[in-house]
């Protein structure tokens, strides 16, 4: 792709209700390289996937910026903005929920092509040549509806009307937690070979770190709104450093059933963000919790020049 | 069905010829309507209902409105009056047939009022949320915490007796109702990512309310709406009793019921005819509502 770079300082996004402010996304910032993978993990409520509607403006952040190809995204007027879009695809989490039950397959992928103005015909044969790239024959399953399909043949629908406007970026909301492992494996597969042959950059949510390892080359934990913890995928799986991504790695079960976990390495729920803690967000759970935490948000350290970690553990070593 | 192993490639010419392709949605409810027999009695009945209504002015065999003083209150089966007459003298059999036209009429349109007007309202309340939202729904809530009957007779009163009245005052109670259910319809469809993905691809409000939206919504709003026909038939039937509808000596179930009220000691039978109809009009339509919801439950 033309060598240029995408940068993605999201800075706080805050849902608001009423009186009390939900600190979904806050002061989140990271950029994604072209054709690159960047894995985003962590728990449930952790502003993962308020994080992809920001990325791509669906949610509007209250601060902060959000950059496409060196243009600022959040400037964009009404047109251009349509026009950007063509570029930027979601893949949503719910297959039940992402597919309008009232619409046939073929016209839920061509949907796009008729909004950006190509004629039905035209929109349909495309929709077509999709379907049949991700492994549904348009001839059987293009005029059935959504209910009539199986969890993975629905992930396998969304992700063709993501890829129906040939996006630059795939933002992937959880795509395959929904679906058993052995459907996982082949939508993973498939999304897989799509991001080479289409040269995609993708930035791919998931709380299940098997998936996160399988896909990603950088990997962003984000905990409570905040990133805790960014690095290679390598760097992450054997050498985590924050507290709580190695609580995180650890949780993972292993296949070893002798290697039984005694212990959870973290326990209880994360803090409601309503009202989070003070300081670094993490010390009501964190092993290794010192005074200074309660005081102020610890800043990404750099440890090597791609691996940086949030916390006062590494602080000035 | 494992057609696919033995699929040829696709060629443009397949774009147009689908293999095993179902049923649409509404094909599909039209089918499963047609299944059930309640279904099929209610809307036979409504259909030879409606049909004579349509029909009164060639079926019929008297004028509705000329009597004879010597033939009052004739019993049904009487010699050329089959259904007995009324109070005047005048054929019941006529009168029950051109009272269907009023009796029709002042219960469907303010339905389909409420439907378009309550679809309309709801959607776009749902849809933009915020201030619009709470200016309209609490709006409906005012007319909403009225009971039905007596918003019906308020405004009718007010307005003074005439089907124009009748009209305009049941279309003010089945407005809030329909936008209500319409609203929530709406906001439950809206928050599913569906929506979202419309947006996310460039497309603007109204596509996404004309494809996405209206299309889930219509469903059980249209449930919703044919269950209120009975309602509004027997409220237009109740106005023009209290003197509140049709003028006489215009022929109206409702208005032929407190007509003959006074008979009925006379002569049961035919005071009990109107009242018969308008029990068989409202129950076609409960039980045609109730196999539309059955055949609209589509799990999705």
């Amino acid at each position: 792709m033309r060598g240029l770079r995408k940068h993605f300082p999201i800075r706080s996004g805050v849902l608001l209700r009423t009186h009390a402010w939900v600190r979904a996304v806050d002061d989140v910032s990271f950029s994604v390289e072209p054709e690159e993978t960047l894995g985003v993990v962590g728990e449930s409520g952790c502003g993962k996937s308020t994080l992809a509607r920001l990325i791509l403006r669906l949610l509007e952040p209250d601060a902060g910026t959000v950059m496409f190809l060196g243009e600022d995204l959040l400037a964009a007027g009404r047109a251009r903005l349509k026009r950007l879009r063509r570029d930027m695809q979601l893949v949503f989490q719910d297959p039940h929920a992402s597919l309008n039950p009232r619409m046939t397959i073929e016209d839920a992928v061509a949907f796009s092509l008729t909004v950006h103005g190509a004629g039905r015909r035209a929109a349909r044969a495309r929709g077509w040549g999709l379907l049949e790239r991700v492994g549904l024959d348009p001839r059987l399953y293009g005029r059935r509806y959504p209910h009539e399909l199986s969890g993975g043949q629905r992930q396998r629908v969304n992700i063709a009307r993501a890829l129906v406007l040939d996006p630059k970026l795939l933002v992937l909301d959880e795509p395959v937690s929904g679906l058993d492992k052995s459907v996982q494996a082949q939508v993973l597969n498939l999304l897989q070979d799509l991001k080479v042959e289409r040269a995609l950059t993708c930035v791919f949510i998931s709380h299940d770190l098997n998936v996160i390892e399988y896909v990603s080359g950088r990997v962003l934990v984000m905990y409570l709104g905040q990133v805790v913890e960014t690095g290679t995928v390598d760097a992450l799986t054997e050498a985590p450093k924050h507290p709580y991504t190695q609580a995180l790695f650890a949780s993972a079960p292993t296949m070893d059933p002798l290697r039984r976990l005694e212990r959870p390495p973290i326990t209880g729920d994360p803090p409601n963000p309503v009202n989070p803690p003070s300081g670094c967000r993490f010390r009501t759970r964190c092993a290794y919790v010192m005074p200074r935490c309660a005081d102020a948000t610890p800043p990404l350290i750099p440890l090597a020049p791609d691996h940086h970690v949030a916390c006062y553990l590494y602080d000035g070593e | 069905m494992d057609t696919s192993t033995l699929a040829p490639p696709i060629t443009p010419a397949d774009v147009e010829t689908v293999v095993g392709a179902p049923m649409s949605y509404w094909r599909t409810v039209a089918w499963r309507l047609r299944q059930d027999p309640a279904t099929i009695v209610a809307g036979a009945l409504l259909l030879l209902i409606a049909f004579s209504a349509i029909l009164a002015p060639v079926l019929a065999p008297y004028d509705p409105n000329v009597g004879s003083i010597r033939l009052r209150l004739a019993p049904v089966g009487a010699p050329s009056h089959l259904l007995g007459t009324d109070e005047q003298g005048r054929d019941m059999l006529t009168r029950l047939l051109w009272g269907g036209r009023m009796t029709l009429l002042a219960g469907l349109t303010p339905v389909l009022v409420g439907f378009v007007f309550g679809t309309m309202l709801g959607v776009l309340a749902g849809y933009v949320g915020g201030v619009t939202n709470t200016v309209i729904m609490r709006t409906m809530d005012v007319f909403y915490a009225f009971p039905a009957v007596l918003l019906a007779i308020a405004i009718s009163g007010s307005l003074g007796p005439g089907l124009w009245n009748t009209l305009i005052s049941l279309s003010v109670v089945f407005i809030p109702r329909v936008v209500r259910v319409a609203e929530s319809a709406t906001v439950q469809v809206k928050s599913l990512e569906f929506v979202a993905a419309a947006r996310a691809s460039g497309s603007g409000v109204w596509p996404i309310m004309r494809h996405h939206l209206l299309a889930n919504v219509l469903g059980p709003v249209l449930v919703f709406s044919s269950t209120q026909v009975s309602l509004s038939i027997i409220l237009a039937a109740g106005l023009s009793f209290l003197g509140l509808g049709v003028t006489p000596p215009a022929a109206e179930w409702g208005l032929m019921l407190n007509t003959l009220r006074g008979s009925i000691y006379v002569n049961a039978w035919v005071p009990a005819l109107p009242g018969v109809a308008i029990f068989l009009t409202s129950m076609a339509f409960n039980l045609l509502s109730d196999g539309l919801r059955d055949a609209m439950e589509i799990r999705v």
